[in-house]
């Protein structure tokens, strides 16, 4: 572990800074919350930024900085939900593909190219129309599952597929090893690093593809997350109105979010294409 | 002969892709809670539109052709895929009643068209030549600052940059409209100008973006080819940089951008829709949006279905020209 942060790109150190705030904001600071900010009124509305509100208050008299927390908090929980389903589903299909070969990798190829060329929004917008515009959270989680699981999947099977000719494995395999047992000790090392930068970017893809149904009013707008924040901002006109922070604060969260889990995405996966070079 | 098999086998795949994705639209609506024809039928009566029984009968029956319900699973199935591959016809929109669906897409699909293909081709030429000008020189200071601006602008989605850009330029500092409204006559000088002028912020909210992975992507290429051997042939040959740069790395560092061009088209175009909602552009997103407002279903089956086919289209495209590109690739 040590070994890993000594040899860690820059960019690494700060987009996990940037994670780690978000994280702070969104999974402890709610705890501390002084009441449930998403009830209407219990603020004095539209007030400027203070001491008494840090970020000042909407136009429904909720606190924004208390409301902020939770929507970080339930962006990120869709978020990493949505990443772990869809690695640990991606990962599976990937070795099964690349490992099994013959008619089940064309079958699962086919279904990854598809559904990786089929635009989700569309049809998730399809969705939220068919179920009178409000999706429930985990219902939204689910679709996207569905949609990011090829992401994963093709580059492991890609792995899988070079790692099926290689020298070690055939030694393995012939002395006697099972399959899971060299699956779990030879294959899984390789795309450990790969999955570590693809599961941090699909919670990323998550929490964004939300968000955007979220702004035009197509997610559970009764649950407080980024995207829907976005969306009663806009709804009640607090750029009319001059409330910047009520808007600005969940943009530029989604910012600050999204750039510390790139970097950290793409600090993974620099790390992980140095190792291989220099084994 | 290896290029007809490589071309034959990539038609087939695409249109596996595109039967799959219908039957996705076939089966979604299926699983929704409410009988959506007589949902869709009281949203239009409850909407003051007065029609008579002959009417709402034939507004029924053009329901249930889109549905396709009628006969087994199968049969609609089959009728539902006849209707979209071989006619294309989506039937009247409910609520722009009795213009037909198509007409509605055929008026949209230009602006999302420009605007999406404007703002690629701005966002490809400016993001390879930075990204080639800092890969070439990795480690100059204007390159590595090059670099972070693109890092910090990539992962911004189009919507948050879209909402951004309209506090900036709209709200805060008034220049540019906030709502698309387009003035003049059919091909005047006028129009032309107010096009281009309400254009302006959402094709600069998806160009930014893109523009952030061309330059990450192409810098990385440019870096590893300098280190090629034919890179190093040239310069020893006495060749300037400039002529290095256009001749040997150029050519070689763009193929690659190419397939990623195919990747990026599909999420372009998811970003396109939001930032066309939120602009008020009248292109395929906002006629989406439209729809689900309005409960629209001819309409929004429609949009969609011709969205999915368009993008999986531009993929296969793409994916076809790029052999005729690269002499390295062999056809397998």
């Amino acid at each position: 572990m040590r070994n890993f942060f000594l040899h860690a790109p820059f960019r690494l150190y700060l987009g996990v800074a940037l994670v780690a705030l978000c994280v702070i904001l969104g999974a402890i600071l709610p705890w501390f919350a002084p009441g449930d900010p998403l009830v209407w009124y219990t603020a004095p509305r539209n007030q400027n930024p203070g001491a008494a509100h840090w970020l000042g208050t909407t136009s429904l008299g909720q606190d924004v900085f208390w409301l902020l927390t939770y929507a970080l908090r339930n962006s990120l929980i869709l978020g990493l939900i949505v990443a772990g389903l869809s690695t640990i589903i991606g990962v599976f299909l990937g070795l099964a593909a690349g490992y099994a070969g013959g008619w089940l990798d064309r079958v699962l190829s086919f279904f990854m190219d598809a559904l990786l060329c089929i635009p989700t929004l569309p049809i998730l917008i399809l969705m939220a129309a068919l179920f009178s515009g409000q999706l429930a959270l985990p219902i939204v989680g689910l679709l996207l599952v569905v949609f990011n699981w090829p992401y994963p999947a093709r580059q492991v099977r890609a792995v899988a597929l070079t790692m099926r000719e290689r020298e070690f494995i055939n030694v393995a395999w012939f002395s006697g090893e099972s399959s899971v047992r060299i699956l779990v000790r030879h294959i899984f090392p390789y795309i450990a690093g790969w999955s570590a930068a693809n599961f941090i970017n699909t919670v990323l893809v998550g929490i964004s593809t939300e968000s955007a149904l979220a702004v035009i009013g197509l997610s559970s707008a009764q649950q407080a997350t980024l995207g829907t924040m976005i969306y009663w901002a806009i709804n009640y006109q607090a750029l009319l109105g001059g409330k910047y922070v009520w808007i600005g604060s969940p943009v530029i969260a989604i910012v600050l979010l999204f750039i510390g889990l790139f970097l950290v995405s793409s600090g993974l996966s620099m790390r992980s294409s140095a190792r291989r070079m220099s084994v | 002969m290896t290029l007809i098999r490589y071309i034959a086998g990539r038609l087939v795949v695409y249109a596996l892709v595109i039967m799959f994705a219908l039957t996705v639209l076939f089966f979604v609506p299926r699983l929704g809670p409410t009988d959506p024809i007589e949902a869709m039928l009281a949203k239009v009566s409850s909407q003051g539109a007065y029609m008579d029984a002959a009417q709402v009968d034939a507004l029924r029956q053009s329901l249930a052709d889109t549905f396709g319900l009628g006969g087994s699973l199968w049969e609609q199935y089959g009728a539902f895929i006849k209707r979209i591959v071989l006619t294309a016809d989506f039937g009247p929109s409910l609520s722009m009643y009795p213009t037909p669906v198509m007409e509605l897409i055929r008026n949209a699909l230009p602006w999302t068209f420009g605007l999406l293909l404007t703002s690629t081709l701005i966002a490809w030429v400016l993001g390879n030549f930075v990204g080639l000008l800092s890969g070439w020189k990795p480690n100059s200071p204007t390159s590595r600052v090059m670099e972070g601006i693109a890092i910090c602008l990539y992962p911004i989605p189009y919507y948050i940059l879209a909402l951004v850009l309209s506090i900036l330029f709209s709200y805060v500092w008034k220049i540019f409209p906030l709502t698309t409204t387009i003035r003049g006559a059919p091909w005047s000088w006028e129009l032309v100008t107010s096009v281009v002028w309400n254009s302006f912020l959402p094709a600069m909210s998806i160009v930014i973006v893109v523009f952030g992975w061309w330059v990450i992507s192409v810098k990385a290429q440019t870096t590893a080819l300098r280190e090629e051997e034919f890179v190093r042939y040239a310069r020893l040959k006495g060749l300037g940089d400039g002529r290095i740069l256009t001749r040997y790395v150029l050519p070689n560092a763009i193929l690659p951008q190419i397939t990623f061009l195919a990747l990026q088209i599909g999420l372009m175009f998811n970003g396109s829709l939001i930032t066309e909602i939120l602009f008020d552009y009248p292109g395929l997103g906002l006629l989406i949006y439209s729809a689900v407002l309005q409960g629209d279903f001819n309409l929004l089956m429609g949009t969609i279905s011709l969205s999915v086919i368009a993008v999986a289209t531009a993929t296969m495209v793409i994916d076809l020209i790029y052999p005729l590109l690269d002499p390295r690739i062999r056809h397998r």
